[in-house]
């Protein structure tokens, strides 16, 4: 018989969320009967080619930055709460994160606590540079010759849940798939088949619901006078109840602010999804097409209806390789005749990116014009019908592999502080070093999760 | 004909809501009407080839609609309208998470009642 509902929250969903969003989550949790657990997703692509980097300078780093600033606040109430936290931060060294999460257990007195940690998501465990780098990539990315950072197969939630089997109080991942945070969880409790694909859907759309944190909660929804959300500067993160049966009930931390309605879950249901019919995932191929999605109580929507499809005999990994540098600078132009002085600027960097021999790719912008929806062409900016009087802001932006050729171009806006157009003011520039990424399916046999337990000292 | 079913030029913002998200140099865009009874009018105007042309100027190459008549609602697939995306663009939004608002800037016609203020 078992357990018929899991309760599931999510306290981040992207590296860099709130650091004071899982309060709430846990004291909600804490209140209700059942499985509960915790999941924070902090892991996106570039986040984990920098831990790679960070784990090659340091063994003992390449986890999310974030840990200690997520994990403190909740560890010992999601302890004595029996509230299992699952998370990927351990990003590019599981074990290292295992490690440091024993060690702040130590310090907030959860003897005992157990940790598991997957691994084997590193495909560079399993094959070569040059074995990585002869997969064609899914975006017809050329890797070429470029340095690789970090090449990682997304596992899915087979392995969360042998953690949680063998007894972890927190699971610990490096690259999974972010719906295999909620997916892993629900296998556990409910034993669900390996090919029980309609109720694994179920699950990975509850996963894909929640992982992206306040965004099926009113944020990155509110609209004035349109889409109108309560108190947004609190918002609530998720809270979901799954049934035994697929159903999935979504809700947010109590007395927080946000929204949670058929619009706010309808946005986030279709986020990122692509075809409908077919999400790939490493568990299953989620099919949303037929989701109802039904207001049944303040802040609470009901889903069902997923269904799934035999999962892909691949596994996507996302390959990381160093790409060259990007620069950006802007000056800011204002008052009267401020829109031709401003035009007259990107003119003149324009002219003088040409008589230097720059030959990597710039783009213009005028900020207060259009900008974000212009191409880099600028059309729309060129026929734009703003006044000729208002606040403009030039912005220069390049790539290039060679660093030096792109501080020039920064530069060459610098400059315009003396030689150029009549009041330009307010400079600022920066130089960052990018990782370029691109996809590749792998047999899924190559990939072998890795599961083990750390206890934390008493 | 009540004042309220007589069609009016507005824009798509009025009648829908969306959301946008990347994958590579693709955009994914869904537009979801505040209501239900406006998916016909969705459909019927807010096609493959006029969605292609809002996003030209970006560079859009291929657009695939999907649709989602339980919800109800579209989902737009945008091919190359990222500039190269996260890898390669200059644009400062590189992951064309503003893009929803440029599909909810298109002109549309459509009566009072479908709108999200009637």
């Amino acid at each position: 018989m078992g357990v018929d509902t899991v309760h599931i929250g999510c306290g981040a969903g992207f590296s860099g969320d709130r650091v004071d969003a899982a309060g709430p989550v846990v004291e909600t949790l804490a209140r209700r009967d059942g499985p509960r657990y915790l999941i924070f997703e902090s892991l996106a692509e570039r986040t984990l080619a920098l831990a790679q980097k960070h784990r090659r300078a340091d063994p003992g780093h390449g986890y999310s930055p974030f840990l200690d600033a997520y994990v403190r606040p909740v560890l010992a109430d999601c302890h004595s709460a029996g509230i299992r936290i699952v998370s990927n931060f351990g990003a590019a060294n599981p074990a290292a994160a295992a490690a440091r999460i024993a060690e702040i257990a130590a310090e907030q007195g959860c003897d005992g606590l157990r940790i598991g940690i997957v691994e084997g998501d590193d495909l560079l465990e399993v094959m070569s540079e040059g074995e990585v780098r002869r997969y064609p990539t899914i975006e017809g990315l050329e890797i070429g010759e470029a340095p690789l950072v970090a090449a990682n197969a997304y596992l899915g939630a087979r392995p969360i849940a042998e953690a949680l089997a063998l007894g972890a109080d927190v699971v610990v991942t490096g690259r999974c798939t972010d719906p295999a945070l909620v997916l892993g969880p629900l296998v556990h409790e409910f034993d669900w088949a390996e090919d029980d694909w309609s109720r694994l859907a179920a699950g990975t759309m509850a996963g894909h619901l929640l992982e992206c944190g306040a965004q099926v909660t009113g944020a990155y929804y509110a609209d004035p006078g349109y889409k109108d959300v309560p108190d947004l500067a609190r918002v609530g993160f998720p809270v979901a109840e799954i049934g035994r049966d697929g159903t999935v009930v979504v809700s947010k931390a109590d007395n927080t602010g946000g929204l949670v309605s058929a619009g706010t879950v309808k946005e986030q249901l279709l986020y990122e999804i692509h075809d409908p019919a077919r999400y790939l995932t490493a568990d299953v191929i989620l099919d949303i097409t037929g989701v109802t999605v039904e207001e049944i109580g303040p802040d609470r929507v009901r889903l069902s209806g997923a269904r799934g499809w035999p999962r892909p005999d691949t596994l996507k990994a996302t390959v990381s390789v160093e790409g060259g540098w990007m620069g950006e600078a802007e000056l800011s132009y204002a008052g009267p005749n401020a829109l031709a002085r401003a035009r007259l600027a990107v003119d003149v960097v324009r002219q003088r990116c040409r008589d230097i021999g720059t030959n990597c790719p710039v783009r213009f912008d005028i900020l207060g014009t259009v900008s974000v929806h212009d191409g880099d062409a600028g059309d729309a900016a060129a026929v734009a019908a703003v006044p000729a009087d208002g606040d403009y802001r030039v912005r220069v932006a390049s790539r290039g592999s060679d660093r030096a050729v792109v501080e020039r171009i920064n530069q060459e806006l610098m400059s315009l502080y003396c030689s150029g157009p009549a009041a330009g003011g307010g400079f600022r520039q920066s130089v960052t070093d990018q990782i370029h990424t691109a996809s590749i399916l792998v047999d899924r046999d190559l990939v072998r999760p890795k599961v083990r337990m750390v206890e934390a000292a008493a | 004909m009540s004042e309220d079913d007589e069609p009016l030029p507005t824009r798509l913002h009025e009648i829908a809501h969306a959301r946008a998200g990347d994958k590579g140099n693709r955009s994914s865009i869904s537009l979801i009407p505040y209501r239900p009874e406006a998916y016909r009018l969705l459909l019927e105007q807010v096609t493959e080839q006029r969605v292609l042309e809002a996003f030209a100027h970006k560079g859009a190459s291929r657009v695939t609609r999907y649709e989602l008549p339980g919800l109800p609602a579209l989902n737009f697939v945008i091919d190359d309208v990222l500039q190269g995306g996260v890898n390669a663009a200059l644009n400062l939004d590189q992951h064309g998470k503003t893009l929803s608002s440029l599909l909810l800037a298109m002109p549309v016609t459509a009566p009072r009642r479908l709108m999200r203020r009637s």
